[in-house]
């Protein structure tokens, strides 16, 4: 039975896994705590609202994620790049007004209530796998969000635009000075982070619905996971996205008034005896 | 260079140049004329003064998908008054407030009182905010009649003689649906999930006292945080405990989002719930939800003046009214009646006609009266089940009607409060 659990910890675990990279690559890289990460999430899933009649569920998965990461590039182009060379606080307070701008259009546009979204036909209902039986779509949701993880690490890890951000990251005065201009990158990485958000939307609009505030919840699991994780690791988010999710899981089982306390209380714990997070190290630009 | 500086800034000094602050006063001073010569004389022959009536109800957060309808309720009233030509030959006025949460909610109950002058209040979804705005209410002499709050106290323990209630209680609702499941001899084992907070205990509190009664076992009760994405963990739980009947003391989105997780999970046991809200279940849609429900009141219910509200109402809005438009509809119908009745908008007026037993159409085939000691609205509840998705014709044909309770002949009393859980209204 304990297993079952476990299982389940897993698929609730990569959804924050995903929503959490996003901000913690934004961050690592620009500097910018994106306070707006939970409403791009939002209208991930409304976009995919729009479009699902035209481009079944599949197109919308990809779709819908493309258009966001545009909107959010293009936000990054017209107003959050003007903040990088004032006060930090400057991008924070930014994300944080569009958060509020992004979900009252939400309510503008698409009304105050929410939508249905259904579970596509052939992903409904539940399976048997080995002893227990799953739901069919959770276990879409894991290999989707598996295939993401292991593109994203491919990408960061293989690619010569992957080298150019991770250098960046870390000190991206020096990788100006190698002649390699940061600006289309600094966009490229907001968008990719916001797509990730948009996704994370669209995948769980089938579980949760579609409402102008459900970005709210899972965005500030997303700073927790980051937190737990250690700021701008990639591993360290996979890490505390995976623990947060089983954390949550398993208090449900046995401690369940602690069931929305325990990802906090972890935090505690970790910041208490790791600081830096779990998988977070020094880097001078945070300290 | 320097002293230019300073004279520029003297000048602003209180952030005005001469030439400004001689603009500004004159405009102060135009406003204030016609506002002294003006006002009185084009509002007296044109338009008789309006009578303002306050509506306040969460507009956004997880309550706001629901207040939404109890504005187009209110509109729809307002409007068809309004072209009768007004109450007492004046037009009607609403100013809508959101109330957010229960410390806005008394902030903006008092600036609708004070400010606006507002005669009486109608309105709410939350019971902690109307708790809140009742206090208000009372103090100010200015009657309140909620419209969406279930929670007992409001009738109970906290009744207050301005209050009056159009939403049922959450005793009506569990003895509605109460009265179903003994027909249907549905007490066994029961497993609850309640909404963790002060709403989902009292429902608790309600629905664990009626499976006692009636010989049934707890198997066990999850408190569940609002706004929880995820029900996976809990649902799994309930699969090992293996319980006859699944009882939901949940509300709002948290409800539609765990019957739209429960049914991806093959929806194994048979599900009922103490409140449920119309809107909230158009909005999952079809697929997502099941089970068995009471209802204050439905569209699909076979009444001739509900058929016709309904279609005055889709001509309008394009969509069917839920129970909260109605509420606030026939609430803002029996406050309007109330001033007509009275011959004026003295509150000490207005609360005794409502209390004095006095019928009102409320479209459910019967009337309806507020009891006099606890200032409930009479009325019988619906038992409502969600039809199989090929027999719906449209997106908010979603519910069978299986019952009304209590039924025609008999009391409505038989599923309201007791006189012993602690109703006593204030003197006059």
């Amino acid at each position: 039975m304990l297993w079952e659990y476990i299982a389940n910890g897993l698929v609730v675990g990569t959804l924050y896994v995903i929503v959490a990279l996003g901000l913690s690559i934004i961050f690592g890289m620009i500097g910018v705590i994106n306070f707006a990460h939970g409403a791009f999430y939002a209208l991930g899933a409304y976009f995919a609202v729009q479009l699902q009649h035209a481009l079944g569920f599949t197109g919308v998965l990809i779709i819908s994620p493309l258009i966001v990461a545009i909107l959010g590039m293009l936000i990054e182009v017209l107003f959050l790049r003007r903040l990088y060379s004032g006060d930090p606080l400057l991008g924070l307070l930014f994300t944080f007004g569009l958060a509020m701008v992004i979900e009252q259009l939400i309510r503008i546009i698409w009304g105050p209530s929410g939508y249905p979204f259904d579970i596509p036909k052939a992903l409904f209902g539940a399976v048997p796998i080995g002893p227990f039986i799953y739901s069919k779509y959770r276990l879409f949701t894991l290999i989707c969000t598996a295939t993401i993880i292991v593109g994203l690490w491919w990408f960061l890890e293989k690619t010569r635009y992957g080298t150019i951000i991770r250098a960046g990251t870390r000190d991206p005065e020096m990788v100006r000075m190698l002649g390699i201009g940061l600006n289309s990158i600094f966009t490229l990485v907001f968008g990719l982070g916001i797509a990730l958000a948009a996704l994370a939307g669209v995948l769980s609009a089938p579980l949760a619905g579609v409402q102008p505030a459900m970005g709210n919840e899972i965005a500030t699991a997303a700073f927790v996971v980051v937190t737990i994780g250690g700021l701008g690791s990639f591993w360290g988010a996979i890490v505390a996205g995976l623990l947060v999710g089983e954390i949550v899981t398993l208090s449900i089982r046995f401690w369940p008034p602690g069931a929305q306390a325990s990802m906090y209380i972890l935090m505690a714990i970790i910041l208490l005896t790791r600081p830096h997070g779990l998988l977070g190290e020094r880097w001078e630009k945070f300290e | 260079m320097l002293k230019e500086k300073q004279e520029s800034e003297s000048s602003n000094l209180y952030g005005l140049t001469r030439r400004e602050w001689l603009k500004a006063t004159g405009k102060l001073g135009a406003a204030a004329a016609i506002g002294s010569f003006g006002k009185p004389l084009f509002s007296k022959v044109f338009a008789a003064e309006p009578i303002k009536i306050g509506h306040i109800t969460p507009r956004t957060g997880f309550l706001g998908q629901i207040g939404a309808y109890a504005v187009m309720g209110v509109q729809l009233a307002v409007e068809e008054a309004n072209a009768r030509g007004g109450v007492l030959g004046r037009p009607i006025e609403v100013v809508y407030e959101d109330s957010v949460n229960p410390g806005t909610a008394v902030q903006k109950a008092r600036k609708l009182i004070e400010k606006d002058k507002v005669v009486a209040l109608v309105g709410e979804i939350s019971s902690a905010s109307t708790l809140a705005i009742g206090e208000v209410a009372q103090e100010a002499g200015i009657p309140f009649i909620n419209t969406g709050a279930n929670s007992d106290e409001i009738r109970g323990t906290k009744c207050h003689r301005y209050v009056f209630s159009t939403e049922g209680s959450n005793t009506m609702y569990v003895n509605a649906i109460g009265q179903w499941l003994i027909k249907n001899q549905k007490f066994s084992k029961w497993y609850f999930l309640t909404a963790d907070y002060a709403f989902g205990h009292d429902l608790y509190r309600v629905s664990k006292k009626l499976l006692l009664e009636h010989g049934g076992t707890e198997l066990g009760n999850d408190m569940i945080p609002t706004n929880t994405p995820d029900y996976s963990p809990y649902i799994l739980k309930l699969k090992s405990v293996n319980p006859d009947l699944l009882f939901l003391n949940l509300a709002g989105v948290d409800q539609t989002t765990f019957l739209k997780q429960y049914k991806e999970f093959g929806a194994p046991f048979e599900t009922a719930g103490g409140v449920m809200d119309t809107v909230q279940f158009w909005a999952a849609g079809p697929d997502a939800i099941t089970g068995v429900w009471p209802s204050l009141w439905y569209h699909g219910i076979d009444v001739p003046a509900a058929k016709e509200f309904t279609a005055r109402f889709m001509k309008k809005f394009e969509k069917p009214p839920d129970n909260q438009a109605w509420s606030d509809y026939v609430a803002m119908q029996i406050i309007l009646q109330a001033i007509e009745k009275t011959g004026g908008t003295q509150s000490k007026d207005l609360v005794k006609f409502l209390e004095s037993g006095v019928e009102f159409e409320i479209y459910k085939g019967r009337p309806g009266k507020f009891r006099e000691w606890d200032h409930q609205l009479m009325q019988p509840l619906y038992v409502v089940k969600v039809k199989p998705k090929a027999q719906m014709k449209d997106p908010w044909d979603i519910f069978e009607v299986l019952e009304e309770i209590p039924g025609k002949n008999e009391s409505l009393e038989t599923i309201m409060m007791k006189k012993e859980e602690g109703c006593k209204l204030e003197p006059l």
